[in-house]
């Protein structure tokens, strides 16, 4: 249905890698650490929102709660301040934390997956919210002030003194996800998936079972949630409660809406984007009395949002497309039966 | 496994008894109707059995404390039917998932605490407490205003938002949904920003009790027990007056079922839903000021009672008040006892209660993907 969905430009995205890992020799530390390794690890758990949508035609706003348990596993297995401080090896702690979400992700959606469209949106966002007030209570799991100073791996050294490690780990993760999902999307399960998708009875009646691709598909965003979840806590080397409310669960759907809920390369563009609002915004803001200011970066954030949603429903990266569109049809003319129009996952969700 | 033959390809397409299809399709697992001993139902039979025999062993141990967590619980699920019900009144006629729906909540909770402070705000004494409000005494007046005022102003604001951002985009359930988040991002924010981040609470009159006693011994707060009790069944019979004995409720009932063919017969289905929209977003607010009261108003409470809508919706079923009203008293229920009575020998495990709450949805729709009272859209 979307032509363009399945084709990644490989020289573009080369590009745009050499040019991320030449990034260190021009930018500051600062610019490093805040804006850009914080993108791409928020742009890896907005990809797990957005394989979930382009690909399987489900809006999941578990993925920041599947991410949470990942960062709260991981900081209570290895040493750190609060929790349970079992002072695993950190590498080993990374794999228990993965394998424990993915199972629970698998468990999420085995429940989730018999939903389509607007009830699936909503119990997964009761599964979040539900994640949330769990690690809130149990303080043996989150300590009081969450769980600070958590050992990190040699790999990324101490990314207070030196961004950089950490840096290129979360490039290098990122991509990986990148290729690897436009991998799947690819393979046979990839393409039952998007059958599905579109057509969900027809798949039913060609024998592929509906239920288990959905189930599959939401394990697979789990799994790339997890890795979201670890380098969460790598880049703040803490975790709290407060890092994984709904709040987040918004930022990260505010993120993957902003960059496009269609194309995967969005979760970065929409991260990015959220980055330098976060961090930029607060500087131009104009003060109207108590209802603006740089404190209301929320409220900047959310009319961002509205105004996204209201004028382009594919997010920046559907703007454009839809520019780039016009042009070729000013060019060659119409388009020849082509449908380019909405994109596929938000026609199926109408029709539910 | 099952008594019935099923052949998914029979022609008599209904192995269910005289069942219509259509029912049966919806479901996940038809072989599981017609009361089959599936293993599912077989654990959840047995599920529920522990939980009473569980509920039973802590009541005989002190029956006035499970009086009183029992009347938290059905106190809880009043307040929980007043908000969760206008969030399923205008998803089962417009299929809007409103999710301002809690900041229509908190906003109405809000609004009536300014107004009683601005205009009831009787000083009597020196008028300067430690406290900051212990002197202060309320009539009547004072609360029943604040209240009829903040619930029709958050009603126009509903049907604002209705009119501006939902109106063009009908159909679009995904896209309104994001619309409706966008919009909660910034009401908390706005709210942070004129209310403040301190918890707050708006004051019952002054000579109202503080609580009653009833029978075996056992005191119970006069608001929660008397006022916000009577009111979930007073809106409760009012609803259901309103959508089963009314011209607007046939309408209602008629949009559900076909919005099309209703529009077609002349019907202004555009004013049907602005109503709508009033009423749902009345009853937020209304439950804000009914919440505001019993409980608090901080930031933070848009979000606890969204996630309560939510939940009391799925577990109901979207779009049935009769689901909202089961759903809300499940979820009341098993939040008051899950907070006191998950404490096995020298264990206490309270604060996992959470995940009682989780079970609940899980069972839930484990057996009906759709909620009790859940029709496919």
């Amino acid at each position: 249905m979307t032509p363009s969905a399945g084709r990644t430009s490989w020289p573009v995205l080369a590009v745009i890698v050499v040019v991320a890992a030449l990034a260190p020799l021009v930018f500051t530390e600062f610019f490093l650490s805040v804006i850009l390794t914080k993108s791409l690890w928020l742009g890896i758990a907005a990809a797990s929102l957005i394989f979930l949508s382009a690909y399987g035609g489900m809006v999941s706003l578990a993925q920041v709660g599947i991410y949470g348990i990942a960062g709260m596993t991981f900081a209570n297995l290895v040493e750190a301040d609060g929790g349970s401080a079992a002072a695993w090896s950190p590498w080993l702690a990374v794999v228990a934390a993965i394998v424990i979400t993915v199972v629970v992700g698998l468990g999420f959606g085995a429940i989730a997956a018999r939903s389509v469209g607007i009830y699936f949106l909503m119990i997964t966002l009761a599964f979040s919210v539900l994640v949330y007030y769990f690690f809130s209570q149990v303080t043996q799991l989150s300590g009081f002030g969450g769980v600070n100073n958590v050992d990190l791996p040699a790999l990324v050294g101490n990314p207070g003194q030196d961004p950089t490690p950490l840096y290129y780990t979360t490039l290098v993760v990122a991509v990986l996800v990148f290729v690897g999902l436009r991998y799947v999307s690819r393979t046979p399960f990839g393409l039952a998936l998007q059958g599905l998708r579109d057509e969900p009875a027809r798949m039913r009646a060609l024998g592929f079972n509906v239920t288990l691709h959905r189930i599959l598909a939401f394990g697979l965003a789990a799994f790339v949630a997890a890795i979201a979840g670890v380098l969460s806590v790598w880049y703040n080397s803490r975790i709290t409660p407060g890092s994984i409310n709904l709040a987040q669960t918004i930022d990260v759907l505010i993120i993957a809406v902003i960059g496009g809920l269609y194309r995967l390369e969005g979760a970065w563009v929409g991260a990015l984007t959220y980055a330098l609002l976060d961090n930029y915004s607060r500087e131009w803001t104009p003060r109207v009395g108590d209802a603006l200011g740089p404190e209301r970066f929320n409220t900047i954030l959310g009319l961002v949002f509205l105004v996204i949603v209201i004028l382009s429903p594919g997010g920046l990266v559907g703007l454009w497309e839809k520019a780039r569109e016009r042009l070729d049809t000013r060019r060659r003319g119409p388009p020849g039966g082509v449908a380019a129009g909405p994109p596929a996952g938000a026609a199926a969700d109408a029709a539910n | 496994m099952s008594g019935s033959p099923q052949t998914p390809l029979g022609p008599a397409g209904d192995a269910e008894g005289s069942t219509p299809a259509s029912g049966g399709a919806a479901q996940a697992s038809p072989r599981g109707r017609g009361g089959a001993w599936t293993p599912g139902r077989i654990a959840i039979a047995l599920l529920a059995v522990a939980v009473a025999v569980w509920l039973a062993v802590k009541a005989s141990e002190d029956l006035r404390q499970f009086a009183v967590v029992t009347l938290n619980g059905i106190t809880l699920a009043a307040l929980f039917f007043v908000v969760a019900s206008g969030f399923t009144l205008i998803f089962g006629l417009m299929r809007v998932v409103n999710m301002a729906h809690g900041s229509l909540y908190l906003f109405g909770g809000y609004l009536a605490l300014e107004m009683q402070d601005a205009w009831f705000k009787e000083q009597s004494g020196l008028g300067i407490s430690l406290s900051g409000t212990g002197d202060a005494s309320y009539d009547l007046m004072s609360w029943v205003i604040p209240l009829i005022l903040a619930t029709l102003i958050v009603g126009v604001i509903g049907v604002v938002v209705q009119q501006v951002f939902l109106r063009w985009n009908q159909g679009q359930d995904l896209r309104q949904a994001l619309i409706t988040i966008a919009l909660s991002v910034i009401f908390a924010d706005q709210m942070l920003a004129a209310f403040g981040g301190i918890s707050k609470d708006i004051k019952t009159p002054t000579d109202w009790p503080d609580s009653i006693a009833l029978p075996g011994d056992v005191r119970f707060g006069f608001f929660r027990g008397v006022i916000v009790l009577g009111a979930a069944l007073l809106i409760g019979l009012g609803l259901w007056w309103l959508i089963r004995r009314t011209r607007f409720g046939q309408i209602v009932r008629a949009g559900v079922d076909d919005r099309d063919m209703v529009s077609a017969l002349g019907i202004n289905v555009q004013l049907v839903f602005a109503a709508a929209f009033f009423l749902g977003a009345m009853l937020a607010g209304l439950g804000g000021v009914l919440g505001g009261t019993m409980i608090a108003l901080a930031p933070g409470e848009d979000t606890s009672f969204l996630l309560n809508s939510l939940i009391v919706v799925i577990i109901g079923g979207m779009g049935s008040l009769g689901g909202a009203a089961i759903g809300a008293l499940a979820l009341g229920l098993v939040d008051a006892y899950a907070d006191v009575y998950l404490v096995f020998g020298d264990t206490d495990l309270t604060n996992y209660s959470i995940l009682v709450t989780f079970g609940l949805l899980v069972v839930v729709l484990a057996v009906r993907p759709l909620g009790l009272f859940g029709r496919p859209a």
